[in-house]
């Protein structure tokens, strides 16, 4: 075994290279590409050196077009100059890359490759991102392993110097980004010997500078622009010579031979498949296979894509192909063929066209598509290719991965088809997030990879959910090389680590023959068995699984790790598979967990060690009885009551079938229902919230804060309770005028997540047991099955009806039904609450536009997305456009309903003579600043509509589809700090500028949430976060004031937590003022580290330490002659740290940089008294009206 | 000139003034300033091995919170190289006392655990602290446990730190034993170099509009001088241990008090908190100025000439009617 094994994933191979040989960095987060950036920060703040001997200076910039123009400029100055990125972010660089290309300037761009948002986002990987990029003149290098991933960086980089053309290095996002393998890592001697000084020093000498002054970027004309474009022909020419030497160069240095154009399989092959990517790896192993069974078959790698090297394609294709098949992985829609497919096309045509042909009979051509957003690519759909190209009219322009009943494009294949090596272990394992699972398979692939001979692979999947998700991890090791680049379909080990899974999935379907089963149980071995579903009891038996137990939970327990798992099922998984001798696996265990815990200090490892030492006395092989006798089995993934869709399509996806929906399931235009969440019960919480109807004040506080909307409460009539399932509460409402009624309070059981926000948030406390409050967490099990009775029951009651209810009063609005209702967003999340509240106040007439980030996963990511509809049938309406864009996005919103309402009043007036003058008054001059007036309204349309379709007019018709838009619509322009301050700063800048009526919510989690935790230009100083991993040394930007500086936007800070009275305040104020409204809204988080059940006590803090100051300012005021500026909270009374160091974000610094942490500390008070004083100046300031009688007084005086 | 010299846990000090564990001990600076001020030693404040593992199992928790959970985001927080989490802040911060001062420095230990005591005991030794005390602060609350039970369980753990260091051992207890002479006798088998006496145990209030259990830290008065005086007076001659007084030593006269009953240092921390280090010099100088005037040689020659033995009438003042 080499001396440089490394276990690591291609982020970080990659990484490592491209900080090894850059002098600046510029970084910007986006999946799946982050984790390069992140690398590349640490190691600077760990002040790792370049191979020159200096720092590499990492910069974060506020979008990838930013980073695209910061690594121009650090180019012309003459810095080696370095990137990471993918999708859309990529599509941000395109306008820069064009320059740095057109200027002949050295650098490499890594791309984590990926899909690109089209009638959805997939954050998966494919080439639709670089794809798109191919005009811009960089060059494309494509990696197709964790290995080539670390080796082509290099080549790439050493490329850009020698051939002067930038270079995009990319590689498949997740499948190679994102997979941990086994390589060998380059020592630093080999990056150092690639890299050539003259040329770096080449490269400086061009750069600018005033002491040999030139000019660049000059406007050019008619008369020179066409002939200096052909200027660079010469370079474009000598590139793929260039990369190839590098590349000899490389295999000398290393014995890793790689080729522009790699071909491999039989020297006399018929039938060829050209690709490019991790796909290459499936193929070559499948490809060994057909051959060894007697195929000719063959496999040309394309690693130089641009600039493309025909010769060395035609060069290096067998004189026997008859037939190629060329995959591409993305789709160019309204194109002749993808864009590999072409331009091998265009190969083969120009060279059989020339004079000396280069195959005696033309190869038949076909192009396909695979493998878009990370679906599968497996040597079964490779195989049925090459069985698609042995007919005589193979398909073109197929599909393969999918059923296509629509267009028919899909190939058939043999799905039972298998490459897999018999010498290989297979090993699936099912855990919860953030259980410890995935962290422990990626300690033992390391093991297993660095302590044996055996290859190693690991590869993980996630679902769409932030809370309670279900990952699944693949490892595979063995003997030979692993260039399985598919999720394993055999599995030899199957470990399920959440007992709960055997009633929803299928955990055992790709448990093969004679495969071990080892099961996380809560139940002994003598009754697991008894325990578990009879499809599940079926597998064992018909699979003949050999069935190992443990109670890990009780062993995590008594090793004082409460829930976590993931040490003792590591430890039963290697006495199983007996990888490795019991003691030595033992010790690299222990060894890996001092590695990875150690940092946490002494009691955490000492924790984990004994739970290593105390799980296999607690295995257990089960006997595996002969019959399958259990009496239930896996539960249907929705219920029969779900609508048809949600039972076809929905139903399937969230059951993991998603795969198997043909083309013609799927809308065309990627428009969804709402409301679906409620179908799919995911039982996900250990205990839920109990109510005590005695302690009970009814303020409401706990529905308001629920951020998944299982906490309801209605006012009813008594009689309405009468057919009440028994145990159903209800209490005396505290409300004078409803004192006749009935009071209930409702938890939906199965969409809890177990936060405990709502009980810490609940001010009553039990009098007899002061630890006891009005609603209290109690374990859900015991109670679901009344529990789902009582919230169908609650969900059949009528709503009060919206105009009884007091829109200014917190326990008021909490009788008004959400319009988002059990998301995917973490448990505890703070978001949510403000876009429940929001959807109560306006959501059935609300528009919103919601930037991507954390709010869109849980807001639009399927299977099941959260906004719903009322009675009425009535919703918001939601959609996504981009990150960058979203106020822009909301703007056009708005102009179009402007524009719209207008139409439809000019229509109406003109129509006014054909109908009643009364109801078309009334409908022009409707007053709907109240829920009474716009009741009254919809009353008017719907009698208008009425009146319309009696009439024969285009006129009439007109009107008839726009007349809802004379009910007054509100949008809302939703997004996290990311968005606001950062990348979609400069269109929320000029949508506040533009005085439309919009309503902006700003979900300020202070760092980039749905990334991981990057720091945004809303990170606090002092606290750490991604990219700032040395504490952020800048204060936060106010942008709060920045937009008061227009002076006619609304503008309110506001956090739940810290009062939520003036919270409800600033949305209705946002709402009813006719322009453009900004509330900021204090979100608290999962990546600032800590129990979130006491999320709106630290929001408590953050008013109260005067970091977050609670105003509003609202321009509507200086029209009677007052201050616009509402200061909300009271002059700071709680020391800043007394507020940060509850949050691991700021404590982590205090333990890794103490004096560092100081400092910040220092500053950040500053910063509160300066913001302090500064707002309650602005505050004193005495209105128009005010100031008048001042002046008056003084006059008299 | 009187001499104030006293010894203490076999270490020469240069008066029976000492700087008991407080946050004041936790800033280098005012270590300083309390030597400038007259301490003849200063205990730091104790390092709590609850508290260690209860911030190393925190920040174990939330780096994990919703990790490896959701493929965009596969942790929250940057992979940190080193975080000084352990006793390693601690035992820097004794380090650079040493090196800042020139009167010794105890070092003070509150564990939970038999490994934590010795394991930190060591570390304490090792970066170069004069003496140990054990801040041995328990509140049985299982009713199954015995006083036997805890009382061994203290005698055990003073001896095992005691054989695991070579740096002299005090033990600072509380006053809640059965026989508390019997107990101070048994310390002293086990290996106690000293007692410290008395440890002043927490005792949060209710805040009753909340309905809540809050903290309450009470500074000390000279009034609960009189507990810690009468049972240094008690077992003074009867245990051969060093006596040290915390708890209530404020004025130069609770010093002399504290020496007459057989202490040989008072420690003093309330004091500081509420009138800042300077008072150190005034009981100093006060204290100095009150054996001249009374004609006292020195701070030996009144330590333990009131203790239940010396004393005149054992039935007055300090002893039990």
């Amino acid at each position: 075994m080499s001396a440089n094994v490394r276990t690591l994933d291609a982020n970080e191979a990659v990484a490592r290279i491209a900080h090894a040989v850059s002098e600046l960095v510029a970084i910007y987060p986006i999946t799946p590409s982050s984790p390069m950036g992140e690398w590349a920060d640490q190691w600077s703040a760990e002040h790792r050196d370049n191979i020159w001997g200096s720092t590499p200076h990492v910069i974060e910039m506020q979008s990838e077009a930013g980073v695209a123009g910061a690594v121009h400029g650090a180019l012309q100055a003459g810095a080696l100059t370095t990137t990471f990125t993918a999708s859309q972010g990529l599509l941000l660089m395109i306008p820069n890359m064009y320059k740095i290309a057109g200027e002949l300037t050295p650098t490499v761009f890594h791309i984590a490759a990926r899909s690109l948002a089209a009638q959805g986002l997939s954050i998966f990987g494919d080439h639709s991102d670089v794809m798109s990029a191919r005009g811009t003149g960089f060059a494309m290098l494509c990696s197709n392993s964790v290995q080539e991933a670390q080796d082509l960086a290099l080549i790439a980089h050493a490329a850009t110097l020698e051939s002067r053309i930038p270079f995009m290095h990319f590689f498949d996002g997740f499948r190679t980004s994102h997979e941990v393998a086994k390589i060998d890592a380059l020592p630093d001697e080999t990056i150092r010997a690639m890299i050539n000084d003259a040329r770096v020093q080449e490269h400086r000498d061009r750069a600018l500078t005033p002491d040999k002054p030139v000019i660049r970027g000059t406007a050019q004309n008619p008369d020179v622009y066409f002939q200096a474009r052909e200027t660079v022909n010469p370079y474009y020419l000598a590139c793929s010579e260039i990369v190839q030497n590098l590349m000899d160069q490389f295999g000398e240095l290393t014995g890793r031979s790689y080729h522009c154009c790699d071909y491999s399989g039989a020297p006399d092959a018929d039938r060829v498949l050209v690709i490019m990517g991790s796909g290459a790896e499936a193929a070559e192993e499948t490809i060994a296979a057909l051959n060894a069974a007697g195929e000719k078959v063959g496999l040309l790698k394309l690693r130089l894509y641009r600039p493309f090297p025909a010769d060395r394609l035609l060069a290096a294709l067998p004189d026997s192909t008859q037939a190629m098949a060329v995959l591409d992985r993305c789709k160019e829609p309204g194109s002749l063929g993808e864009p590999l497919y072409q331009d091998v096309l265009t190969a083969i045509a120009e060279a059989q066209a020339s004079a000396a042909p280069r195959f005696t009979t033309t190869p038949r051509i076909v192009g396909g598509r695979y493998g878009l957003s990370s679906k599968e690519f497996t040597p079964a759909m490779i195989q049925g290719i090459f069985r698609e190209l042995a007919k005589d009219s193979p398909k073109n322009h197929f599909t393969v991965g999918i059923h296509d009943d629509v267009t028919h494009t899909s190939l058939d294949y043999d799905p039972d088809f298998s490459t897999e090596d018999a010498e290989t272990v297979r090993a699936v394992f099912y855990g919860l997030g953030a259980d410890g699972t995935v962290g422990a398979n990626k300690n033992s692939i390391k093991i297993i990879g660095e302590s044996t001979d055996n290859y190693a692979q690991g590869y993980f999947v996630y679902d769409s959910r932030k809370s309670g998700s279900m990952t699944t991890s693949h490892l595979r090791f063995g003997p030979r090389p692993i260039r399985s680049t598919y999720l394993i379909s055999r599995a030899n080990f199957v470990a399920c680590h959440q007992f709960s899974f055997l009633s929803r999935f299928d955990v055992l379907k790709l448990a093969e023959e004679g495969a071990t089963f080892l099961l996380n149980s809560p139940h002994p071995p003598e009754t697991v068995w008894a325990a578990m579903p009879r499809s599940i009891q079926s597998q064992i038996i018909a699979k003949k699984l050999k069935f190992y137990v443990i109670d890990a939970v009780k062993v995590a327990r008594d090793a004082g790790m409460g829930g976590r798992i993931n040490t003792v099922m590591q430890t039963c998984f290697f006495a199983i598979s007996g990888v490795l001798p019991a003691d030595d696996a033992i010790a690299a265990i222990k060894n890996a967990i001092k590695k990875t815990y150690g940092k946490r200090g002494e009691l955490i490892v000492q924790k984990n060690w004994d739970a290593v030492d105390s799980s296999l006395a607690n295995l257990h092989e089960v006997p595996v009885p002969s019959a399958a006798d259990s009496g239930f089995d896996l539960l249907p993934p929705v219920p029969a009551a779900a609508p048809a869709f949600v039972q076809a399509v929905t139903g399937r996806m969230i059951a993991g079938e998603g795969d198997l929906l043909p083309v013609s399931a799927l809308p065309v235009d990627g428009t969804y229902p709402t409301g679906t969440t409620q179908w799919e019960k995911r039982n996900i919480a250990q205990e839920i919230p109990v109510w005590d109807t005695e302690v009970c004040i009814q303020c409401g506080k706990c529905v308001m804060v629920c951020p998944h909307s299982v906490i309801r409460s209605k006012i009813v009539p008594k009689d309405a309770l009468t057919d009440a399932p028994p145990g159903f509460l209800s209490t005396t409402p505290k409300w004078k005028e409803h004192k006749d009624e009935a009071y209930t309070l409702q938890v939906a059981a199965e969409d809890c997540t177990g936060c405990g926000l709502c009980v810490e948030v609940c001010p009553a406390k039990n009098k007899r047991e002061v630890r006891l409050k009005a609603i209290n967490m109690t374990p859900q099990a015991p109670l679901r099955e009344a529990a789902v009775k009582h919230w169908d029951f609650f969900e059949s009651l009528e709503n009060m009806d919206r105009d009884q209810i007091h829109h200014n009063l917190v326990k008021d609005v909490q009788l008004l039904e959400p319009l988002i209702e059990f998301s995917g967003a973490c448990a505890g999340c703070g978001e949510t609450p403000y876009i429940k509240l929001m959807t109560q106040l306006f959501g059935d007439r609300a528009y919103i536009a919601n930037a991507t980030g954390c709010s869109s996963i849980y807001g639009g990511n399927l299977p099941t997305t959260p906004y719903t509809v009322n009675g009425a049938g009535r919703g918001p309406t939601w959609a996504n456009s981009l990150f960058e864009d979203n106020a822009e996005f909301g703007l056009g919103m708005r102009a179009c309903l402007d524009m719209q309402e207008a139409h439809a009043k000019t229509v109406l007036r003109h129509l006014a003579p054909k109908l009643d003058q009364a109801l078309v008054d009334a409908l022009l001059a409707a007053e709907q600043t109240t829920e009474a007036g716009i009741n009254a309204q919809r009353e008017r349309v719907a009698q208008l509509k009425t009146a319309l379709h009696a009439m024969d007019s285009l006129e009439a018709r007109d009107l008839e589809s726009l007349a809802d838009k004379l009910v007054r619509k509100v949008v809302w322009i939703v997004g996290g700090d990311g968005w606001a301050y950062d990348i979609g700063y400069g269109g929320l800048d000029h949508v506040l500028a533009s005085g439309r009526n919009v309503n902006i919510l700003v979900l300020d989690t202070e760092v980039y949430s749905n990334t991981g935790g990057q720091c945004s230009k809303a990170t606090p100083r002092a606290a750490v976060a991604k990219f700032a991993a040395a504490g952020k040394g800048t204060a936060k930007k106010d942008l709060a004031l920045i937009a008061m500086n227009y002076r006619n936007a609304y503008v309110a800070r506001v956090a739940m937590g810290g009062n939520d009275t003036q919270t409800l305040r600033a949305f209705r104020e946002a709402e009813a003022y006719e322009g453009p409204s900004l509330i900021l809204a204090y979100s608290h988080c999962i990546a600032h580290g800590y129990n979130l059940a006491f999320g709106m006590d630290q929001q408590k803090l953050a008013v109260d330490s005067g970091h977050w100051p609670l105003f509003r300012y609202n321009p509507d005021r200086t029209l009677v002659g007052e201050n616009p500026f509402q200061l909300d909270s009271k002059a700071p009374k709680v020391p800043l740290d007394k507020y940060i160091y509850n949050e691991t974000r700021y404590k982590m610094l205090v333990r890794s940089a103490p004096d560092t942490a100081r400092e910040l500390l220092k500053a950040a008070e500053a910063d509160v008294a300066a913001r302090w004083d500064m707002y309650s100046y602005m505050a004193s300031m005495p209105g128009a009206k005010a100031a008048e009688q001042t002046a008056r007084e003084g006059e008299e005086g | 000139m009187s001499d104030l010299r006293s010894s203490y846990l076999g270490l020469a000090l240069k008066s029976p003034l000492v700087a008991s564990a407080s946050p004041i001990c936790a800033r280098l600076d005012a270590i300083r300033q309390l030597e400038d001020a007259g301490a003849a030693a200063v205990v730091l404040h104790s390092l709590f091995e609850e508290q260690i593992n209860i911030e190393s199992q925190e920040l174990d928790r939330h780096l994990l919170q919703g990790a490896d959970s959701f493929a965009e985001a596969l942790d929250y927080f940057p992979a940190v190289d080193d975080y000084r989490l352990g006793p390693e802040q601690y035992l820097e911060h004794l380090r650079k006392a040493k090196e800042a001062v020139s009167i010794p420095i105890i070092a003070s230990l509150n564990g939970v655990s038999r490994g934590g005591w010795l394991r930190y005991a060591q570390y304490m030794e090792e970066a170069g602290a004069d003496a140990l005390e054990l801040n041995e602060y328990y509140i049985p609350t299982n009713p199954d446990m015995t006083g036997a039970e805890v009382e061994a369980m203290y005698c055990d753990l003073v001896r095992e730190v005691k054989e695991s260091v070579k740096i002299p051992v005090a033990v600072k207890i509380g006053p809640f034993f059965s026989n508390l002479a019997n107990m101070a006798a048994r310390l002293e088998a086990a290996g106690a170099n000293a007692l410290v006496m008395f440890n002043r145990f927490y005792q949060p209030d209710f805040d009753l509009e909340a309905l809540e259990v809050v903290p309450n830290l009470r500074l000390s008065t000279s009034e609960e001088l009189r507990l810690r005086l009468r049972w240094v007076a008690i077992l003074h001659g009867r245990v051969q241990t060093d006596f040290a007084v915390t708890g209530g030593v404020h004025t130069h006269l609770d010093v002399i008090k504290c020496m007459m009953a057989g202490a040989n240092v008072a420690m003093m921390t309330s004091a500081l908190l509420q009138r800042g280090i300077d008072h150190l010099v005034r009981v100093h100088t006060d204290l100095r100025t009150w054996l001249e005037e009374h004609d006292y040689e020195s701070i030996e020659m009144m330590q333990g000439s009131m203790s239940q033995r010396s004393s005149r009438e054992p039935g007055d003042g300090l002893t039990p009617k």
